[in-house]
Order: structure tokens, then C-alpha cells, then sequence
């Protein structure tokens, strides 16, 4: 039969030499490499006291954003939902009363706003979709959890902190990621 | 010797066609149908008298007639220009007609809000449609956009005026389908808006008409405000007795689950109110505002939407649900549910009826 590669290698059934017999010194050869990566430096790091940088496309944990007075951004415009390819975003939507304007940027707003974790397959298009910069996918991982009632991440789970209230936080959440730019 | 039906030949785009004297350059291309029919946002032909303001169905005339070929200087509006024996008009073919049009979608949008992530007309705007097919991509316009003082003209209708682009279609509605008409356009030119003369609340049995003919979102259903976006709910045809004279009772309800989100007239191809044996499909204040259960409703069936159409996203193309088909192979065991969504989420609770509040929702009607 004809090898459909010229890589196959003839096994070599040659009987064993003397020193191939004693063993100890392919052992000590095998052992020599083992030991010689203590000396070498180590690829693994101390998470989660030490983290590694996050490369600029990697889209983790959504949040929901303020404006620079702490307002909420989102309107409820449903562009996130409908772009969503897992179906993961649901919303109602209400009307901004008088008095409340301190906290929605417009008249309309998403009075319940949910993403269903379990869904969610990150993939940044609700990121893409949003014309008011609401929604954003952060630096951080969906964290792990022994329910499934866990992973409907509610408006309580995904606002942004208060960015001068808690300004450190609202910083932290808003992370290093190059932010889209809004056409006007 | 029977009367001979005379009808005049008009080249549009390249295609011919027979029609009835006094038709207009817009109709006639209606009639062929397709890409050759310039769009209109003013124009409505079940309203009399519409047309003339938007410019938006400019057209090129390349010849006027066959006694007299010379073509027209300047691009003519197609909706009140009629056509003559022989007379060659050119739209999508035209070299003219793409610059004029994205010209007229720029002063439409000049004063426009593009506020439409809030606005409840987004996804069946004719303005939306409009700028996407025939606009630029980015406005050049640096100033303040006009803004006005909001008015309340009833519990029914929400105004917009920001929105609006003074087509005058709902003025229309109220001369020649209601008896009274106590809106109008007031002011002039810049200052120019559609009010009612001191606020009066319009409480026609068919003042909801406007809300259809309104090609923007400048007029909306109150009712419906906020409630869900376009694309979310579901079309249906349906109909029911409607006692009201003049209501034909055949409309589309807007589903969401079993619930009516809201209730609008049939719309055509042209995106106006269906005809039934030639006459007007208008829907009375009865049937779109205060029959909102289904049961008040028998339902035909889906509505066609175009392939094209958001509203069509993320649809199960039949009415019915699809079974659960687990109970039927396990002998009648109901499937172990690892969760049940509602038990944890707080959107579309069932005991929460959006359909049955008045006017938008608002933060104290989702803490019950």
C-alpha cells in the first residue's frame, strides 16, 4: 500500500544496547530536563493577588453607563435587544416623572433592564447597537455561582457606580477599554 | 357606438403605461410600483388636497409631452405634476434626482430632533426610512435645532413638535374625515407648528387617524407611549363590529404575548390606510384606544411585513405557540424546570398589565 505521507517512520525493533539496558542514564538525562526548569522563569502568576492585563478587545461583564452627572444613559430603545444574537436582553421601559430628572438623561428610560447571563454569549454587538453609550462590556469575567437565578443580572447588578458619589469605583468599572465614538 | 376610454401614454424610467387623464406623475409610477416609485412624506392619497410641501418626490422631466418634447427646466414634484401624452420621466434614473432628494432629506432633518432611540414611531418611520434610503450619512448642521414649548392636546395623542415636518397630513384628517376640526398649523415659516387653538384636547371619534397618516413622530398614540418598541410587538390582522358610523372596524393590533399594546388602521404597500371596496379604512377612537383585550377582537392572522422590516425580527412566523412537546413523549410528565424565568426576573411580570395603563408607564406602576 502506498503511504498517503512520506512521514511514517519504520519502527526500529533492534535489540537494546548495555547502557540502553541499565536505564539510569536516560532517567537521569529525563530528570536533568525536569530539573532544569526550577531555574527557568515561571509562566504562571499569582491570580487573583496578581492579574494579567486584559488585551483591548476582550469583552467581559456588561455595565450600564452613567453620564458624567450620574444620570442614566440608557433610554430603552431596545437596539441592544434586538441586535442581541442570544436573545439575552430584555427591558420595559417608563417615563421620567418631574423630579427625577437627577437620575435619567431622557424623558424615556429603562425602568427594569435585564440580561440573562446564561444567555449571553459576549460577543459586544448590544455594545455596538447602543446609540445613547449605555451599555459597554467590561474588564471583568461573569463571576461563578451554584444557581441559575444568579445569572439574571438585573439593573441593581449592572449600573455603573456612581461616578461622584463612589468615583473610584465608577473608574474602576469603567476600565481601559477604547470606548466607541458616538456620532452626533 | 360605446365611448372610447381615453388614456395617455407616460415613460417613467424607461417603462410604459397607459393612464387616466389627470393622474399625477406619482400615481402613475405607483401604479408600476416598485423602485420607480418616488417616496413621498406629504403626499396621501386618501387625503384630498395633500401634496406639494415635502418635496421629497422630486422627479426629472425629460420630455413634456409629445407635442411638445422639450423637458422640464427644474425637477417637478411628482405629486402634483400631471402626466401628458407622451411625457418621459426619469426618477431612479435620473443624475438629478439622488442629489435633489438627499438635499430635501437634509432640510427635512435640519430641525429634526433624531431623537429617534426615544421616539415610539422608530421602525415605522417614514423619515427614518427616508434618510437611510436617500440621505447622507451625517448632518452638516452646527446650530441650535428649533424646539418648542410641550403642549398637551388630549389623552389620546401625544404631539412631538420637534418632530414634526409639516406635511399637514393631519390637518387633512381632521377637514375630511372628522366633522370638527380643532387643530391647525399656526404661526409661520420657522415658527410654524400644529396646535391646538388654546390648547383645546381634540375628542373627535376620528382624531386617532392622525396618528396613522403622521409620516414621523411628531403625532403618537399616548396610549401605546413607551409601552414597547415597534419591532417588539407582533402584528395582527383583526376586526370586530364596530357601531361606531364610518369605522370600517378592521385594524392591526399590535401583540405583545396576549396583550394589545396597541391598535392602528391597516396600512398598504405605501405605508397609508388600507382601502376596502375604495373606501377608507378608518378606524374610530373606540377601537384604537379603549378595545385593548383580545378577546374583543377576532384575529385573522399575521400581518404581512415587508422582508426588509425590523418589525419582521426575531418573529415566529404563525400565530400559534409552539407546543411543548416534552409532556406528549415523557407520558404526560410535565418537564422539571431547573428555573422558571419569571420567578426570578423582573421584566414582563404577569401580574403587571401594560396594556391597561393609560399613558406611558411610569416608576411608581412597576413597584407593585
Amino acid at each position: 500500500m502506498q503511504a498517503l505521507t512520506n512521514k511514517a517512520k519504520q519502527v526500529s525493533r533492534k535489540p537494546m544496547s548495555f547502557m540502553e539496558k541499565l536505564y539510569l542514564p536516560a532517567i537521569f538525562k529525563g530528570m536533568m530536563i525536569t530539573f532544569s526548569h526550577i531555574f527557568k522563569k515561571k509562566p504562571t502568576i499569582n491570580y487573583p493577588e496578581k492579574q494579567r492585563p486584559f488585551s483591548p478587545v476582550f469583552r467581559g461583564l456588561h455595565i450600564l453607563n452613567r453620564d458624567a452627572e450620574g444620570r442614566e444613559n440608557c433610554t430603552a430603545c431596545g437596539l441592544c435587544a434586538v441586535a442581541c444574537p442570544a436573545e439575552a436582553i430584555t427591558m420595559e421601559a417608563a417615563e421620567r416623572q418631574v423630579g427625577e430628572e437627577h437620575l435619567y438623561k431622557e424623558e424615556k428610560y429603562a425602568a427594569k433592564y435585564e440580561i440573562n447571563m446564561l444567555r449571553c454569549i459576549f460577543c459586544g454587538l448590544c455594545e455596538e447597537a447602543c446609540p445613547k453609550d449605555a451599555i459597554y462590556l467590561s474588564e471583568t469575567f461573569t463571576p461563578a455561582d451554584y444557581q441559575r437565578k444568579q445569572f439574571i443580572y438585573s439593573k441593581n447588578e449592572l449600573l455603573i457606580p456612581h461616578p461622584k458619589e463612589n468615583e473610584e469605583a465608577y473608574l474602576k468599572a469603567l476600565g481601559n477599554r477604547p470606548k466607541k465614538e458616538i456620532v452626533k | 357606438m360605446s365611448e372610447e376610454i381615453k388614456t395617455i401614454k407616460v415613460t417613467i424610467d424607461n417603462i410604459t403605461i397607459d393612464v387616466a387623464p389627470g393622474t399625477t406623475i406619482l400615481q402613475a409610477a405607483r401604479q408600476i410600483g416598485g423602485d420607480v416609485t418616488p417616496p413621498a412624506m406629504c403626499y396621501y392619497s386618501k387625503l384630498e388636497g395633500s401634496g406639494g410641501k415635502c418635496r421629497t418626490c422630486l422627479v426629472e422631466v425629460a420630455a413634456g409631452s409629445t407635442a411638445d418634447p422639450r423637458p422640464m427646466p427644474k425637477l417637478v414634484a411628482s405629486c402634483r405634476t400631471g402626466v401628458m401624452d407622451g411625457m418621459i420621466v426619469k426618477n431612479i434614473t435620473s443624475e438629478k434626482v439622488p442629489d435633489a432628494r438627499a438635499g430635501v432629506v437634509e432640510f427635512l432633518l435640519l430641525n429634526h430632533p433624531l431623537d429617534c432611540p426615544v421616539c415610539d414611531q422608530a421602525g415605522e418611520c417614514h423619515l427614518q426610512d427616508l434618510g437611510y434610503d436617500h440621505g447622507k450619512e451625517a448632518t452638516r448642521y452646527q446650530f441650535a435645532r428649533r424646539t418648542f414649548k410641550k403642549e398637551d392636546i388630549g389623552p389620546y395623542i401625544q404631539l412631538h413638535m420637534t418632530r414634526c415636518i409639516l406635511c399637514y397630513r393631519c390637518t387633512y384628517v381632521a377637514d375630511q374625515i372628522t366633522n370638527k376640526r380643532v387643530h391647525g398649523v399656526v404661526d409661520r415659516g420657522d415658527h410654524a407648528a400644529i396646535s391646538t387653538y388654546i390648547s383645546k384636547a381634540i375628542d373627535n371619534d376620528f382624531s386617532g387617524n392622525m396618528i396613522d397618516v403622521c409620516p414621523v413622530g411628531a403625532l403618537t398614540d399616548k396610549t401605546f407611549r413607551f409601552k414597547n418598541r415597534v419591532w417588539f410587538t407582533k402584528p395582527v390582522d383583526a376586526h370586530r363590529s364596530c357601531t361606531t358610523p364610518g369605522c370600517c372596524g378592521k385594524a392591526t393590533l399590535w401583540l405583545r404575548g396576549d396583550e394589545v399594546f396597541r391598535v392602528t388602521a391597516r396600512k398598504d404597500e405605501w405605508g397609508e390606510v388600507q382601502s376596502y371596496d375604495g373606501k377608507t379604512g378608518w378606524i374610530c377612537n373606540t377601537c384604537r384606544f379603549e378595545t385593548k383585550k383580545t378577546e374583543s377582537w377576532t384575529i385573522e392572522g399575521l400581518t404581512a411585513i415587508s422582508r426588509h422590516s425590523v418589525i419582521g425580527a426575531n418573529k415566529y412566523k404563525t400565530l400559534e405557540m409552539p407546543s411543548e412537546t416534552v409532556k406528549k413523549v415523557m407520558n404526560g410528565m410535565n418537564p422539571k424546570l431547573l428555573m422558571d424565568i419569571h420567578s426570578v426576573s423582573g421584566v414582563n411580570k404577569p401580574e403587571i398589565h401594560l396594556s391597561e395603563i393609560n399613558g406611558p408607564a411610569h416608576s411608581s406602576d412597576f413597584k407593585k
